[in-house]
């Protein structure tokens, strides 16, 4: 398949995150044309192009983009540009690989979005366990600035944007827009309400974006080839290549960029290298662990883009976190696995997320170890129901989608559990 | 939820250093406003003292001008932020479901075996912690753990042993195995 690299074309260049190297692969050659451009020009491109959220929500970026308010209505309100490093998600890895092998693009394409947004400060949120890629974003950062790249007057533009990159410190809800607002304000990183969304009242109550590393990392190659390049890529509905991390149960794990539209089963076997031998496909997740599980004859059906998901297994694309699980997976055991995680990383703001999470794991625990009745899987189903959608951010929903589909789709392996009751773990 | 708060042993009343204070004013100048310098100062705090005691919450919130509760509830809301010592080398395994399917109690089980822990996941020489933990977004190359700052992947009993032994002995750290280090774009 012969289709452009514009996320991982210079990954496999030997010190692709040095300065020189980034710019003799032509990163940076898109910001003197883009700060010469109207700012609203930059935004109409990034809308025509279709681009789509790439940290999990799939929203339109060019649109998000467009609800900054004017300098007129902002009451002389600065607006800030952040870009979410926090990748978490479980079975995602791909933006650590973005960070690592080529953040000048990173950059380039945030300040090509700080002169779309009048934006003069950005941050990059990255995890605190990523703090070995952050000192690399340090002296990337240093070195973009030596060249006036970034800060005062870029490149004689009259346009300045400082960037710094924020640390966090261990905690999966940062992830969450409005939580990692909450985290860099200086606080403990539990989310808010939303109206008003963060491109009205953001960090610091001023207009801010929050976009993924992969999402501006797309920007300058948008500039560079216009939207409709873009679009003839991909779907119509998800236009673009997209970056894919694979793990679990297949040869080739790792992160793969493809265009979107390509059909699961082919990139489970072309791409990750297919199941380990003599193995059969039991399960995948198809887009980090909060999505919906799908069954094998779902992902045989399945294309890898945002409405093939949804439309035929009712999943999600999410991150395009895959993790691939076949025969020899005990689903009750990864379930419960899943929900360790949420309840150890709910943040503890909203009762039924906090209390119900927990709960939630207890139970899937009783039933792994065959101490559960019918009666049990019953009042899990009960609990996933009421923590979906009736928590301040999507975190219970996330919860307790894996708990949905898993007893919904697999739901003979938990009848068995339960029905063997006493007789112990299989 | 875990991220409780954990009471905090007191090891003396601490000063920032004059080359702290200076880190301190370039930090100030990246924020609007102070309370966003508390995470930063967290960490330059546990780069310098190792662990995070009531004394230097008191001595951040003085700088920032912030109320000692608020440095506390921040730094017990973050599981990085150590409220208590750990031995010198801090392996963090992580044990969710990509890392689960390939291996890691296999790996938990071994570090558990080989450096005696005790019930706090500290080793019987003195030099070693193992805590588990959730994912570190390295789900494609596990199983993996997080050894203080340095990621080691695709482990095995035997690169754990060979890592253990040199850190035993003193010598050079061997170089982290990281899957991102060695991308090579498989051909499809």
């Amino acid at each position: 398949m012969d289709f452009p690299r514009i996320l991982s074309g210079n990954w496999d260049t030997p010190d692709s995150h040095r300065l020189a190297v980034a710019k003799s692969r032509g990163v940076y050659s898109q910001l003197p044309r883009a700060l010469a451009m109207a700012p609203n020009d930059i935004t109409q491109i990034v809308k025509d192009s279709g681009l789509r959220g790439r940290g999990g929500a799939g929203f339109p970026t060019g649109m998000k983009w467009s609800f900054v308010p004017p300098a007129e209505k902002r009451q002389g309100k600065s607006v800030y540009l952040l870009c979410n490093a926090d990748e978490s998600e479980p079975g995602t890895f791909k933006d650590r690989y973005c960070l690592w092998l080529d953040p000048h693009l990173l950059f380039e394409g945030m300040a090509i979005a700080s002169r779309a947004l009048d934006c003069h400060v950005g941050y990059i949120y990255i995890r605190g366990e990523f703090r070995y890629i952050a000192r690399r974003l340090e002296e990337a950062l240093a070195e973009a600035y030596a060249a006036g790249l970034l800060g005062k007057n870029i490149l004689g533009s009259g346009h300045d944007f400082d960037l710094y990159v924020h640390v966090g410190a261990g905690a999966y809800i940062c992830g969450e827009e409005t939580a990692l607002i909450s985290s860099l304000e200086g606080e403990k990183g539990q989310p808010k309400l939303k109206p008003p969304f963060p491109a009205v009242e953001g960090a610091w109550r001023s207009p801010t974006i929050v976009n993924n590393v992969e999402t501006l990392a797309v920007v300058p190659w948008l500039i560079q080839h216009g939207a409709a390049a873009y679009k003839a890529l991909g779907t119509e509905k998800s236009p673009g290549t997209k970056l894919f991390s694979v793990s679990g149960h297949v040869r080739r794990p790792g992160v793969y960029e493809i265009p979107l539209g390509i059909p699961m089963m082919q990139f489970i076997n072309e791409y990750a290298g297919g199941l380990l031998p003599g193995r059969t496909l039991k399960a995948v997740i198809p887009g980090g662990s909060s999505v919906p599980v799908m069954t094998p004859a779902e992902v045989a059906i399945c294309s890898m883009d945002y409405e093939s998901i949804n439309t035929n297994a009712g999943s999600y694309l999410g991150s395009g976190g895959m993790i691939v699980m076949d025969d020899t997976t005990d689903l009750v055991a990864a379930l419960t696995n899943l929900l360790r995680f949420y309840a150890h990383e709910s943040c503890g703001q909203c009762t039924p997320c906090r209390e119900g999470c927990g709960w939630m794991h207890q139970i899937l625990c009783r039933v792994r170890d065959g101490e559960a009745s019918e009666v049990d899987l019953g009042t899990l189903r009960d609990l996933a129901d009421n923590i979906h959608s009736k928590t301040i951010c999507f975190f219970g929903a996330s919860a307790a989608m894996p708990v949905q589909s898993f007893l919904t789709k697999f739901r003979s392996e938990f009848l068995d559990r339960v029905q063997r009751r006493g007789v112990g773990a299989a | 939820m875990s991220h409780s708060a954990t009471s905090a042993a007191s090891r003396g009343p601490r000063e920032w250093s004059p080359e702290q204070a200076a880190e301190i004013e370039l930090i100030l100048t990246r924020y609007p406003t102070k309370k966003a310098a508390v995470m930063p100062l967290l960490w330059m705090a546990q780069d310098a003292w190792d662990w995070i005691d009531l004394d230097i919450m008191r001595l951040i919130g003085r700088t920032l001008e912030l109320p000692p509760s608020h440095v506390h509830a921040v730094a017990s809301f973050y599981t990085m932020f150590k409220k208590a010592p750990t031995n010198k080398y801090f392996f963090q395994v992580c044990h969710t479901l990509s890392c689960a399917l390939v291996g890691a109690e296999r790996i938990l089980a071994h570090l558990e075996k080989r450096l005696e822990l005790d019930e706090h996941g500290n080793s019987k020489d003195g030099l070693f912690s193992v805590l588990r933990v959730e994912c570190l977004a390295s789900c494609g190359s596990g199983p993996m753990a997080q050894m203080n700052e340095h990621f080691y992947e695709r482990l095995t009993p035997e690169i754990i042993d060979e890592v253990i032994d040199a850190l035993r002995s003193g010598k050079q750290l061997p170089e982290p195995r990281r899957e991102a280090d060695q991308w090579i774009f498989p051909v499809s």
